[in-house]
């Protein structure tokens, strides 16, 4: 924020960075290999909802058109949750061999917020991944600062922070990592994951 | 990407904002050709006493933007909690995960987290800049509002410490200080000053400079006082705007600002008959209401509900245009 915006009380809304996002699916071969996490095919989208007519529009359309293209495929509809927190959660369910797809399906919705002036809407991007032992991961990319972070959930709202430092030391070069940890938030109960 | 934008900046608040500011500044300007011009009538120096009141009062506005957070901490009667806070527990971890959410969404540092255990619907942001920042909420007010409210309050209160607003008014207010400790120094002046000195001339010199700076000091922190709660207001309302655009839902902000509003304002639960025969009775204090209005209103720090609802209308109309341009 510029000295003149400060002076004057004024914030611009912060846009969202998207491109990165298509760094996932060769981040995820290498998370494979070295930590030994597969995608489960499921990725979120979380977005806070804007009241009025014009953003339920955009939330439908975004609805219709990943419905229609993972019905051709036989995929899973495309599920909206609504968490404790008011925001929205748009998700996406692929086959575990899909990740492209899904990749590109969760982009889509962000392109077309983004589109329809609603970029600075957009939480964050989370796609799930699952080891032998069933421990869940999620990697979960900011929208706002552009970069990923992970997010390992155990029981009863505690996290894993030794798996999601390993993480960090596997992919960290892969893809565009948060540095400063204390923006790896914590989504609990995040749909998808 | 060619994204057009909802958001907007508000002209006329930056105007108004603008204008405030080049007043105050003005003001500053006038003092202090005063002062030169009240030293140079008399072959006079006041400049010790100008001098030491502006020491004086720099050192205290840098105290209270230093320990800003702390005072207010103590007065308010918070405590810094962590998520999983034992005494708090529940309110700690929604207040924390709405926060962590809107630092998220607003890419902003996370400020330190405080509640103050006490029924009285309140919260404030405090601390010199965003790394000090330090945002209380009461548990009344968390009793009171809806997640969804609650995240309104905090929205605005994060946009206070995104735009800086302890900085910004404490600079503000350093001119109104000063002011107010000359008018202190000139009245003690003016009581105990000049007694000891030989040369008669040189002591009524003194008691009438004193006499002028002390009515220069009235005016002028007479005018920055009410300027300095002018800007105050518009700041509030630049808060409501940016919090509003931030969580996309002026309405849960319009319906938080009802509930913590005395009574009077609030949409009545009673049904409309049971409470017709009591209506003959609110209608006056109402009417009283509405006359103190214009004076309140000049001295008050945030704008009156009537306002703050109205700007909010407006964001609530752009967020939802459908097509057109978004500039």
């Amino acid at each position: 924020m510029g000295f003149l915006d400060t002076l004057l009380g004024r914030t611009k809304p912060v846009q969202p960075k998207l491109d990165d996002l298509f760094a996932l699916p060769s981040a995820a071969v290498t998370l494979d290999a070295g930590a030994g996490f597969k995608p489960t095919g499921s990725g979120s989208v979380c977005f806070r909802p804007v009241e009025g007519r014009s953003f339920a529009d955009v939330q439908k359309d975004v609805q219709e058109l990943l419905d229609v293209s993972s019905g051709k495929e036989g995929g899973l509809p495309v599920e909206v949750t609504k968490d404790s927190y008011g925001f929205n959660w748009l998700v996406s369910s692929h086959m575990s061999d899909e990740l492209e797809a899904l990749v590109t399906d969760l982009h889509a919705v962000n392109s077309s917020l983004v589109d329809n002036g609603f970029g600075p809407q957009l939480l964050c991007t989370l796609v799930a991944f699952r080891d032998d032992q069933e421990r869940r991961l999620g990697l979960i990319y900011l929208y706002k600062r552009g970069t990923f972070y992970p997010f390992a959930p155990l029981s009863g709202e505690r996290r894993d922070n030794a798996l999601e430092l390993q993480v960090k030391g596997v992919i960290g070069s892969d893809l565009k990592f948060e540095q400063d940890l204390s923006r790896w938030f914590p989504v609990w109960g995040a749909p998808g994951l | 990407m060619a994204a057009r934008t909802r958001y907007a900046p508000d002209r006329g608040l930056t105007l108004r904002m603008t204008a405030t500011m080049f007043l105050l500044g003005l003001v500053f300007v006038a003092f202090v050709a005063a002062i030169i011009g009240i030293g140079a009538a008399y072959h006079a120096s006041s400049a010790a006493i100008v001098l030491f009141a502006i020491i004086l009062g720099g050192g205290f506005a840098i105290g209270s933007l230093f320990y800003s957070d702390k005072i207010a901490l103590r007065t308010a009667g918070g405590r810094e909690v962590g998520p999983d806070d034992k005494e708090f527990g529940e309110y700690a971890r929604l207040l924390h995960g709405t926060v962590d959410r809107l630092c998220a969404l607003a890419d902003m540092k996370k400020p330190r987290v405080a509640i103050a255990r006490t029924r009285l619907p309140n919260a404030f942001a405090t601390g010199r800049n965003a790394d000090h920042a330090v945002l209380c909420v009461t548990t009344g007010l968390m009793d009171l509002l809806t997640p969804e409210e609650l995240e309104g309050v905090i929205a605005h209160e994060m946009s206070h410490v995104a735009h800086k607003d302890v900085q910004v008014m404490t600079a503000a207010s350093f001119l109104a200080i000063i002011a107010a400790l000359l008018i202190r120094i000139a009245f003690y002046g003016e009581l105990f000053g000049g007694g000891g000195r030989g040369r008669g001339g040189n002591n009524q010199n003194a008691g009438i400079i004193m006499l002028a700076l002390m009515a220069v000091s009235i005016v002028v922190y007479a005018v920055s006082f009410l300027l300095i709660r002018m800007l105050s207001r518009y700041r509030e309302l630049a808060a409501d705007r940016s919090g509003a655009l931030l969580t996309g839902q002026p309405s849960a902000l319009k319906s938080a600002l009802v509930k913590v509003s005395e009574n009077m304002g609030r949409i009545p639960t009673q049904d409309l008959r049971a409470a017709e025969p009591l209506n003959a009775f609110f209608f006056a204090p109402a009417m009283k209401l509405n006359a103190k209005a214009t004076l309140s209103t000049v001295f008050s720090t945030h704008p009156s509900l009537k306002r703050r609802l109205a700007e909010l209308d407006k964001i609530q109309q752009q967020l939802g245009r459908t097509a057109g341009p978004g500039r």
